[in-house]
């Protein structure tokens, strides 16, 4: 009895008073509401969600959420984002606390499965990178034999580096930190040789190092890593809008539809276009998915389309400059592909 | 008590209903807040188990013995990432403990002379440990914590410009690396040697006390319980051919390789732990000190002991019963505050169940366990400490 109250107790802490609130309709829930709540990365990683001064969200993982907010309220300001780190983002969304997590999350099966949420979408194909100081003279990840290694606790990250290492027999020495701020201080204060993280992560991250120069990323990528936007399980409504706010913006750069075009394009005469903005006939395929018909008009009205969304945020037009690589769509050779719109 | 009640009202019987009697209302209140408790716990139950299935997730502690499939730097005992959780597990408890243990040795060394010095008759040695004991106690401990971080990271050497000291030991900001011994043949007989030793000591202490007490003359104790401890093992280790060899730190490409070696992590977290737990036993002490009433410091005066025997042999034992009482607490709140490692990536209970939880999603399950864990070290410590408290209680002859 004792130990059942214990239980019990804990469990009320988690589970018993949280999630009862949220009702297993998120899109209900969410008009409601009146905004979407959404998870982002919450040590600002530069090119998925980080803010400026003035406090103002930017970067591919927020343009998912602003078009979600577009998709369904049509106003793309109807966002409030949660910031968490790679340890609280999986409770916060089983709990109810966000309605969507967009958070450079990787997809796997047991985040599908045992987790209980759902991926579809993939907003940026990424793989594990390493990250050294050019002093130490090192040119690939298989001299790194004997290393002292910061990587950021609860990733796929962690996983993969003890599997790479074992695969390679080559041992480290782990340096494990909650919070990314914590591992970019680390790291910084040489408490480690390598830092390991998605290689857009680190990118992002040797711009914020004292001296980024001095830093060398090196060729291998060690692992897949699809990012993508995860919700919880069981609510197919809500998992169709958020994996179409996505593939809207994809599919808007097949037809060329850009943020600055797109109301010249409702004009247009091609039947795909038009279905696709919303200006066919008693086409019910916004109700069918639970938004208002110009869904799609909206959110390429609010971010514009993915490639768009891709250069501000990470490609030429941002600090960062990566090249589209995998991200390019697959009629130009990358893996960005979108299910048709009809 | 309650019987008085109830006698009292069978004596008066037509006096009053029921609810008027004080007993049975007792009874009454009891019974309600027994069942509003029992109803709220079955509530909260089935809410969580509803909960958890509305959210797709599996309940259980099977996954313990699953791989982890993570690895973790500071470890006692032997763990890879091929290791079951449950293993994982073992090591974050013991990283608690030892830090723990260290640190509640420590803070007693410390809170004891800084007890002292607050009452110490120098004004400058007086005045050092109240500016001491205001200063920490009135810091947040994880601002202790990250200044220590801080500090040993950023005021210590890189790896290649690492201080090297005297019998190959080494410090940098990856840790402080020393040779570890490494025992040969014969090492046991050392061991048992040791302990007889001890032994020995123990029972010349014992056998001098009680000629003291008989004859009043006290036999030479110190010196004699040393070389007691001390030539036993040492004569069996030569007499074995020395069979002790030392693993030596050695400067690999990246790391110091080989040796032992105390990371910055613990290092900053004990000192951490120490200093803080410290600033409040030394007021403990102080307060234990001054509760002896002054005229046990003048008669023992009187009797021509000097100060520091006057405080060793006749003020701190009376102390003591004032003292450990609240000492337990303090160890209690060291052994809670160590979970603050998860701030510094100290590989903790906290640190490795956090990890857990993120990578089996078992957020229940993970919090049960550390509750358990936690509530069991405090009551162990609870336990042991209630013990010597009543064994240096005042016994009435």
């Amino acid at each position: 009895m004792k130990k059942t109250l214990l239980t019990a107790a804990i469990a009320a802490a988690a589970f018993g008073f949280g999630v009862s609130a949220a009702s297993a309709d998120t899109l209900e829930n969410v008009k409601k509401k009146g905004f979407v709540q959404c998870g982002v990365n919450g040590a600002g990683l530069l090119g998925f969600a980080s803010q400026d001064t003035a406090g103002n969200w930017s970067g591919l993982d927020i343009d998912l959420c602003k078009a979600v907010a577009a998709s369904v309220f049509g106003d793309a300001t109807k966002v409030k984002y949660t910031p968490l780190s790679a340890k609280d983002r999986f409770p916060a969304l089983q709990s109810g606390e966000i309605d969507l997590l967009a958070r450079n999350t990787t997809w796997t099966i047991s985040r599908d499965t045992q987790l209980g949420f759902n991926f579809r979408a993939v907003n940026y194909y990424d793989g594990q990178g390493f990250m050294a100081k050019k002093s130490l003279g090192v040119k690939s990840a298989l001299e790194l034999s004997g290393a002292a290694v910061c990587v950021q606790t609860g990733t796929t990250t962690e996983l993969n580096l003890a599997d790479y290492f074992k695969a390679n027999k080559m041992d480290y020495k782990p340096v494990v930190f909650e919070k990314q701020e914590e591992v970019d201080a680390a790291y910084d204060a040489g408490r480690c040789d390598v830092y390991t993280t998605d290689q857009s992560g680190l990118y992002a991250i040797r711009l914020t190092l004292k001296q980024p120069d001095e830093h060398v990323i090196l060729p291998e990528i060690i692992s897949k890593e699809p990012l993508g936007p995860a919700v919880r399980q069981g609510d197919d409504k809500w998992f169709d809008i958020v994996s179409y706010a996505h593939y809207a913006m994809v599919t808007a750069e097949e037809f060329g539809i850009t943020q600055a075009n797109v109301d010249e394009m409702l004009t247009s005469e091609n039947p795909d276009i038009k279905r696709f903005l919303g200006e066919e006939k008693d086409s019910t395929i916004g109700p069918d998915l639970g938004v208002d018909n110009k869904w799609a008009y909206n959110i390429i009205k609010a971010v514009g389309n993915y490639g768009e969304s891709f250069e501000r945020n990470v490609g030429e037009g941002s600090q960062l400059k990566i090249s589209r690589g995998l991200n390019n769509l697959w009629s130009k050779g990358g893996l960005q592909y979108a299910p048709p719109i009809r | 008590m309650a019987q008085d009640d109830a006698a009292l009202s069978a004596r008066q019987p037509a006096r009053s209903v029921w609810y008027n009697d004080p007993y049975k209302r007792g009874i009454a209140f009891q019974a309600i807040t027994a069942v509003v408790l029992v109803i709220a716990a079955v509530w909260m139950w089935q809410n969580t188990l509803e909960n958890l299935k509305r959210a797709n997730l599996t309940s259980g502690f099977g996954f313990l013995t699953s791989r982890a499939g993570f690895d973790i730097a500071q470890s006692l005992i032997e763990y890879s990432a091929d290791a079951s959780y449950l293993r994982a597990l073992m090591v974050g408890l013991l990283n608690t403990l030892s830090v723990a243990a260290a640190g509640i040795i420590t803070t007693t060394i410390l809170g004891l002379l800084i007890g002292i010095a607050r009452l110490s008759r120098n004004w400058l040695i007086r005045k050092l440990a109240t500016v001491y004991v205001e200063g920490f106690r009135n810091i947040p401990l994880l601002v202790i914590i990250f200044f220590w971080y801080k500090g040993v990271l950023n005021a210590l050497p890189n790896v290649r410009d690492s201080i090297v000291l005297p019998f190959s030991m080494v410090l940098n900001n990856r840790g402080f690396y020393f040779p570890a011994p490494v025992f040969g043949e014969g090492s046991g007989a050392i061991l048992i040697a040791l302990v007889a030793g001890i032994a020995g000591a123990v029972f010349y202490a014992r056998w001098a006390k009680a000629k003291q007490m008989e004859t009043g003359v006290r036999p030479p104790v110190f010196w004699v319980n040393i070389a007691l401890v001390l030539l036993p093992p040492l004569l069996v280790f030569f007499a074995f051919g020395a069979p002790l060899t030392f693993d030596l730190p050695v400067a690999g490409k990246f790391n110091i390789n080989g040796g032992s070696m105390i990371g910055p992590e613990f290092m900053s977290l004990y000192l951490a732990l120490s200093f803080y737990t410290a600033s409040y036993i030394a007021e403990i002490v102080r307060a234990g000190i001054v509760g002896v009433a002054k005229g046990q410091t003048e008669a023992a005066y009187a009797l021509g002991l000097q100060p520091g025997r006057t405080m060793r042999l006749v003020v701190l034992p009376q102390a003591l019963r004032i003292i450990i009482p609240p000492m337990t607490s303090q160890y209690l709140n060291l052994t809670k505050n160590s979970s603050l490692a998860v701030a510094i990536g100290y590989a903790d209970l906290v640190a490795v169940g956090g990890t857990i939880l993120n990578q089996t999603g078992r957020a229940i399950e993970v919090v049960a366990i550390w509750l358990a864990i936690y509530v069991s070290i405090s009551l162990t410590t609870s336990l042991f400490m209630n013990w010597f408290n009543r064994k240096m209680a005042l016994v009435e002859r």
